[in-house]
């Protein structure tokens, strides 16, 4: 009678063992299949950046690569072959506008690349060079001025004083 | 990086590329707290110009005037050009500001605060002329690199500061000391902080003149955060880039500075003159010290259609560097004939001066009325390109402007 008991007894320790090991599985199993979904548990972060961020500034997609009589509009960049790799390499640290507003051969754009490579922290263009420096050089050629041009775009206007 | 983040990084800094703006430590903005530049984007309200202003770079922020823009005797911020060379710095604290003095040369490091140095030093004010080093770049044949400077990279304001020389005097300067430089609290482009966007100096003569300042104040006001706010240095004459803005450190060299953009060919010409669009090796460059003889018609803007029999007022602004000018001329024939004009006297040394005219035009037709100035050595402006240098500075030939005689 007393065995009986002592066997009772350990098959529910067993019971309750096998039990705790299931649940134990399952909460583990649960764990998993969610850090499958959500690797970096970002549903549990609070330090998001704050919404108003986004809303400052509606970009859609759309307007990002959006070219408008052969200019890409957010960058004022001529659209031509090599674009996408100007506009990635190229405007990191200064506008597109200090390209735009320069005009040099290929010698000399290439010269100003080692430059900003030598003293300004630009990276390692790879094939992408040739890419680049083709786009300058076909879209920003330099143009002759002489040693002094005729004045243009002169708005004209009634002087009354 | 976490794919959202780096999705919400990407949108955030996108924004800011289109907004033309940049937030400097960025990380350490509250969190909710949108930043000035970001409620504000508009550079002509942060900055309080003018809507006639051209902006030329909005990353770092190049921005000049037109002619027309610069009649006042003394520029007014709203038509003062901006040439930054690095980022502004959002942390600007004008209370726990402070100016060390250090260097090879130097007999003591010392640091004053901003108070330090209003009380213990005697304040001058003085109208000062400062013009961007590249001012006309836009002209040069074959291009020279950088911002496309047409003429509007000039003004003359107002300064009101401590003189350099009392503060080293205090400090004590070695018998060694060739050249000042300094340092600030501007951001490099790449953020990179152990880089300098740009650090000139003077050598020690320029650095000891009266009218070297240490200015708090501009027009009479606490500096605009574009031209320096809380403290610049201000060497009129020379290169603006010599006025360092936000200035926090001035070391006393015993060599030529060697800053940023004080080697290569940063704001040097070459030592003798070369053919457009020759190479010429960075040991045949010298440093720029005074600017040219310059002048500028800033009335009427060009355009201007008058009547027949009706004479032409004009006025406009000259300067000379270190120098006077001396003897003002203008043309209506494209320089075969050439009238004097009244100059004024400077305010004081290193203030552009006024000149003004009133114009007959012989009969109905196009012209054009160019401006020529004369130093006081007897230099006057050319009006071709003067000579053509690698980096495209010191372009100081003769401004005109077009008139309709009907």
């Amino acid at each position: 009678m007393e065995d009986y008991e002592k066997l009772a007894k350990s098959a529910k320790q067993i019971r309750r063992m096998v039990l705790t090991i299931f649940l134990v599985f399952i909460a583990i199993a649960g764990i998993l299949v969610y850090l499958l979904i959500d690797p970096t548990l970002s549903a549990f972060k609070s330090n998001e950046p704050a919404q108003e961020y986004i809303k400052v500034q509606d970009v859609d997609e759309e307007d990002f690569d959006k070219i408008e009589n052969g200019i890409h509009v957010r960058t004022g960049f001529i659209a031509a072959q090599g674009l996408t790799e100007v506009v990635n390499n190229c405007t990191n640290c200064h506008s597109s506008q200090l390209v735009i507003q320069n005009r040099m051969n290929r010698e000399r754009w290439i010269a100003t690349i080692r430059w900003m490579q030598e003293t300004q922290n630009l990276w390692d263009l790879g094939n992408n060079e040739e890419i680049i420096v083709n786009y300058l050089v076909t879209n920003y050629p330099p143009l002759k001025m002489g040693r002094r041009e005729a004045l243009t775009n002169i708005e004209w206007y009634e002087l009354r004083d | 990086m976490n794919r959202r983040n780096f999705v919400k990084g990407a949108v955030l800094g996108s924004a800011t590329t289109i907004l033309g703006t940049d937030i400097v430590f960025s990380a350490l903005i509250p969190k909710g707290y949108q930043p000035l530049l970001l409620q504000d984007p508009d550079p002509f309200k942060m900055f309080n110009l003018d809507k006639g202003m051209v902006v030329l770079n909005n990353k770092p922020w190049n921005i000049e005037a037109k002619a027309h823009l610069l009649d006042d005797k003394i520029t007014p911020n709203k038509y003062m050009f901006i040439r930054n060379n690095g980022l502004i710095t959002e942390t600007i604290d004008a209370s726990n500001w402070t100016l060390t003095i250090d260097g090879e040369s130097a007999k003591q490091q010392k640091t004053y605060t901003l108070a330090d140095l209003k009380s213990k030093f005697s304040q001058y004010t003085y109208q000062l002329t400062l013009e961007c080093g590249g001012n006309g770049r836009s002209e040069f044949d074959p291009p020279a690199k950088g911002n496309q400077w047409t003429v509007g990279a000039v003004s003359c304001a107002t300064w009101t500061g401590v003189r350099l020389r009392d503060v080293l005097e205090d400090v004590g300067v070695k018998d060694d000391a060739i050249y000042v430089g300094y340092h600030a609290a501007d951001v490099h482009l790449s953020r990179d902080p152990g880089k300098e966007p740009i650090s000139r100096g003077a050598p020690m003569p320029k650095a000891l003149q009266d009218e070297t300042l240490l200015a708090f104040k501009m027009n009479g006001e606490d500096i605009p955060i574009a031209h320096g706010y809380p403290l610049r240095l201000v060497a009129g004459g020379w290169p603006a880039s010599v006025s360092g803005k936000w200035v926090n450190r001035i070391s006393v060299r015993n060599i030529v500075h060697d800053g940023t953009k004080m080697t290569g060919n940063a704001y040097r010409v070459p030592c003798n003159p070369v053919a457009p669009g020759d190479k010429v090796k960075d040991e045949d460059m010298c440093i720029i010290e005074s600017m040219p003889v310059k002048s500028l018609i800033t009335y009427p803007k060009s355009g201007a259609t008058i009547k027949q029999g009706k004479q032409l007022n004009i006025r406009g602004h000259a300067w000379a560097g270190e120098l006077e000018v001396s003897n003002m001329e203008y043309s209506i024939d494209f320089g075969a004939t050439w009238n004097v004009c009244p100059i004024e006297k400077p305010v004081n040394r290193l203030a552009w001066q006024h000149f003004s005219a009133s114009i007959d035009f012989p009969k109905k037709g196009y012209y054009e009325v160019w401006a020529r100035a004369t130093d006081s050595r007897g230099v006057s402006q050319p009006m071709l390109l003067p000579g053509w240098n690698p980096k495209g500075y010191l372009n100081n030939a003769c401004h005109r402007i077009a008139i309709k005689v009907g």
